[in-house]
């Protein structure tokens, strides 16, 4: 038998070498003629090891990294293929104590096949969802998701099973089946890691939710920002068509679902998922008035369940295992697993999928082993963009929505951003407007006005002009945007700039300081068509 | 960014014939010429705009509401820098001056030779290993000065 080598292809296995590490391995196999062969998998998410190299021993798996193509020689000298020691050397995979305490549900092929092989897939308990699915009704598919407490992953935890309930009540001649892959929250990145290490999941969790709701059409908005994700999916999805899976008679079963993947044009509005529907349909990503939902009005105005990756990637295990067992893990409204992303000044950056209940000191510290830096904790921001800044002191605050939503706070997609004790809350309160300014849609005043008002008004706190009473029309532009907005990003962008003044006051109050100078933090127009 | 050539009406044509069937056509068809010649030439508009049965204003307005789409060609590499928050808390903002002073562009524009543009971007999902940059569409992590001129340096050197 020939012995398997694993090498992350993942963007960011990639971005620190794995490219490089993968070719240095085969140039081995090659040149000394090997009885090995070279697998390209997804990433186990322990970004600190990466390029993690694994091989399979009759123990299991064991794990090296982080390698440089330039150990690669030593390795093989070592004994890599027998799992033998070296420096790098990190024991059996499953072992290594961030992976070994996670309860990888979403996750768990993730890392551990190569994504583009579809024999990988079933032979790891790939589509076992969807042949349950394909012996149920419409209305028990649906109770089945409603019954294990999944919310949606995108951040706003609405309950999936309702969604798609009443999608599945609407009647129409055409329903859609959307995922929103728009990941644009900073400090998040699992949408990425599984499209990228396991896309057949998320084919089938849409291929099991148009069954359920009588949807024969899928659409998956990737952003542009993931290249990489993008020709995965896309070479994915024509896999499954040549297999059988997608199409008019999906897995022998006579009903049809077709599905494309569209990509983004660097929007971050496009998340929010009218905007997402009004940029799928070849529009600006203007946000649409609700109601309708579109669950009853939806692309091109039909019925549509917009749900995002990770969500519908939850989907299989569901209808695999059941609701009952996905319920089990998970706290109070809260259930199944959280994918937290490490993300920032952390030691150990990574992903992490665990129950909810998780805190975020248990995540930062016992996963993410404290900062990068090795400097002081001083601000940890959950939730991408829009949500809050917490400081040390909150965290023991358990990672789950209602927990969040007590603290002022938004777990949002379970992103967490870590800053050491040189960050300045004034400029990251400065920057929130500035990233609202950059990516209002412009539809509603309070958002578009708003946000660039917003900046002066901080600069003018930097700078020491009439700091008290800038704060003070500070706090009322916040109120008017959290009041005023159609929609999470004008309404939510208070929330980062709030949250900073309330929990670090002193960083408002500092000697006066000029305003950025450089081009990079003035805010950029957008270029005029000339 | 190699391949991208200088504006031909009957190429953007053909890109476009070859999507104006799909539902929700304009983004595909406004990528598909970016990626043919770079950007997207304002003579592309009443093209699309009759394709697709749409006003020049509507074209218009879809090619100028995204931050993608570029109304005048690129330089030759594009350097794309990461100014999220999980970058900025391992100093992209820092990296991000120094190219900017290296190199006596803005982000947002080109060098003078041409040679490269460089793009502010919010967020490339490689946010543990931060900071991030994308050049030519590869992606990077743990981008320090010193990396970044690296970047620079291989770029200017296939200029």
């Amino acid at each position: 038998m020939s012995v398997k080598v694993y090498v992350p292809c993942d963007a960011a296995a990639v971005s620190v070498g794995a490219d490089a590490v993968a070719k240095a391995i085969a140039d081995q196999i090659a040149s000394h003629r090997l009885n090995a062969s070279l697998v390209r998998n997804g990433s186990r998410g322990m970004f600190w090891l990466e390029p993690l190299v694994e091989v399979e021993t009759p123990q299991g798996r064991v794990a090296y990294g982080p390698v440089s193509a330039d150990a690669v020689p030593g390795l093989f000298d070592a004994g890599l293929l027998d799992g033998k020691p070296h420096k790098l050397h990190l024991g059996l995979t499953e072992e290594i104590p961030f992976l070994k305490r996670q309860e990888r549900l979403t996750f768990a092929r993730c890392g551990v096949t190569d994504p583009l092989s579809l024999s990988d897939y079933v032979s790891h308990g790939g589509y076992r969802g969807l042949e349950k699915a394909l012996m149920l009704t419409h209305e028990t598919i649906v109770q089945e998701v409603t019954n294990s407490g999944l919310r949606g992953r995108g951040g706003a935890g609405f309950p999936t099973g309702i969604k798609w309930r009443t999608v599945l009540n609407a009647q129409a001649d055409q329903k859609y089946i959307v995922c929103n892959a728009d990941e644009g929250d900073s400090g998040t990145y699992a949408d990425r890691m599984i499209i990228e290490g396991d896309p057949f999941v998320l084919i089938e969790g849409m291929t099991i939710a148009g069954i359920a709701v009588g949807a024969t059409s899928g659409y998956i908005y990737i952003r542009s920002e993931y290249p990489h994700a993008f020709r995965t999916l896309r070479r994915a999805i024509a896999i499954a068509y040549d297999k059988g899976y997608l199409g008019p008679n999906v897995a022998g079963s006579g009903k049809r679902f077709d599905l494309d993947v569209r990509l983004g044009a660097g929007a971050y509005i496009c998340g929010e998922e009218t905007s997402l529907l009004e940029s799928l349909e070849g529009k600006r990503g203007q946000i649409r008035f609700k109601p309708p939902l579109p669950a009853i009005s939806g692309l091109f105005g039909k019925p549509t369940v917009v749900n995002n990756v990770i969500s519908l990637a939850t989907v299989p295990i569901i209808l695999y295992k059941g609701g009952e067992y996905y319920k089990n893990f998970g706290m109070g409204k809260s259930r199944g697993t959280l994918t937290i992303q490490l993300a920032g000044n952390i030691k150990h950056g990574g992903l992490v999928e665990k129950a909810f209940g998780l805190t975020l000191r248990e995540a930062i510290y016992d996963f993410g082993g404290g900062t990068a830096s090795g400097r002081p904790l001083r601000a940890v921001q959950v939730g991408g963009p829009l949500g809050a800044y917490f400081p040390e002191s909150f965290l023991d605050t358990p990672l789950d929505y209602e927990a969040f939503a007590e603290r002022k706070g938004m777990l949002g997609h379970g992103g967490i951003v870590v800053f050491d004790d040189t960050v300045d809350l004034a400029r990251q309160a400065r920057f929130a407007m500035e990233f609202c300014a950059v990516e209002s849609c412009g539809k509603c005043t309070p958002c578009r006005v708003g946000s660039t008002r917003g900046v002066e008004v901080i600069d003018r706190i930097i700078a020491n002009q009439d700091r008290m009473q800038n704060l003070e029309l500070l706090d009322d532009l916040c109120e008017v945007l959290t009041d005023g907005s159609l929609c999470a990003l004008g309404g939510l962008i208070p929330s980062p700039v709030q949250s900073a003044i309330r929990h670090f006051p002193e960083d408002f109050h500092k000697p006066a300081s000029p305003p950025p100078g450089t081009g990079s933090s003035k805010i950029q127009e957008t270029q005029s068509w000339r | 960014m190699s391949k991208e050539q200088s504006w031909d009406a009957d190429r953007a044509l053909s890109r476009i014939r070859a999507l104006e069937h799909l539902p929700g056509a304009l983004l595909p068809i406004l990528h598909a010429l970016q990626d043919e010649f770079g950007y997207v030439d304002k003579a592309a508009v009443p093209l699309i705009a009759e394709a697709l049965n749409l006003s020049h204003a509507e074209v218009h307005g879809v090619v100028s509401f995204y931050h993608d789409f570029r109304h005048s060609p690129p330089g030759k590499h594009v350097l794309k820098m990461c100014r999220a928050e999980a970058c900025q808390s391992m100093g992209c903002e820092s990296t991000i001056r120094h190219v900017e002073n290296r190199l006596g562009v803005h982000l947002g524009e080109t060098t003078g030779d041409g040679t490269l543009t460089v793009d502010a971007v919010y967020c490339l999902g490689n946010c543990a290993l931060s900071p991030a940059v994308m050049l030519d569409g590869k992606l990077y992590g743990r981008v320090s000065r010193e990396v970044a001129d690296f970047l620079i340096d291989s770029a200017q050197r296939h200029a």
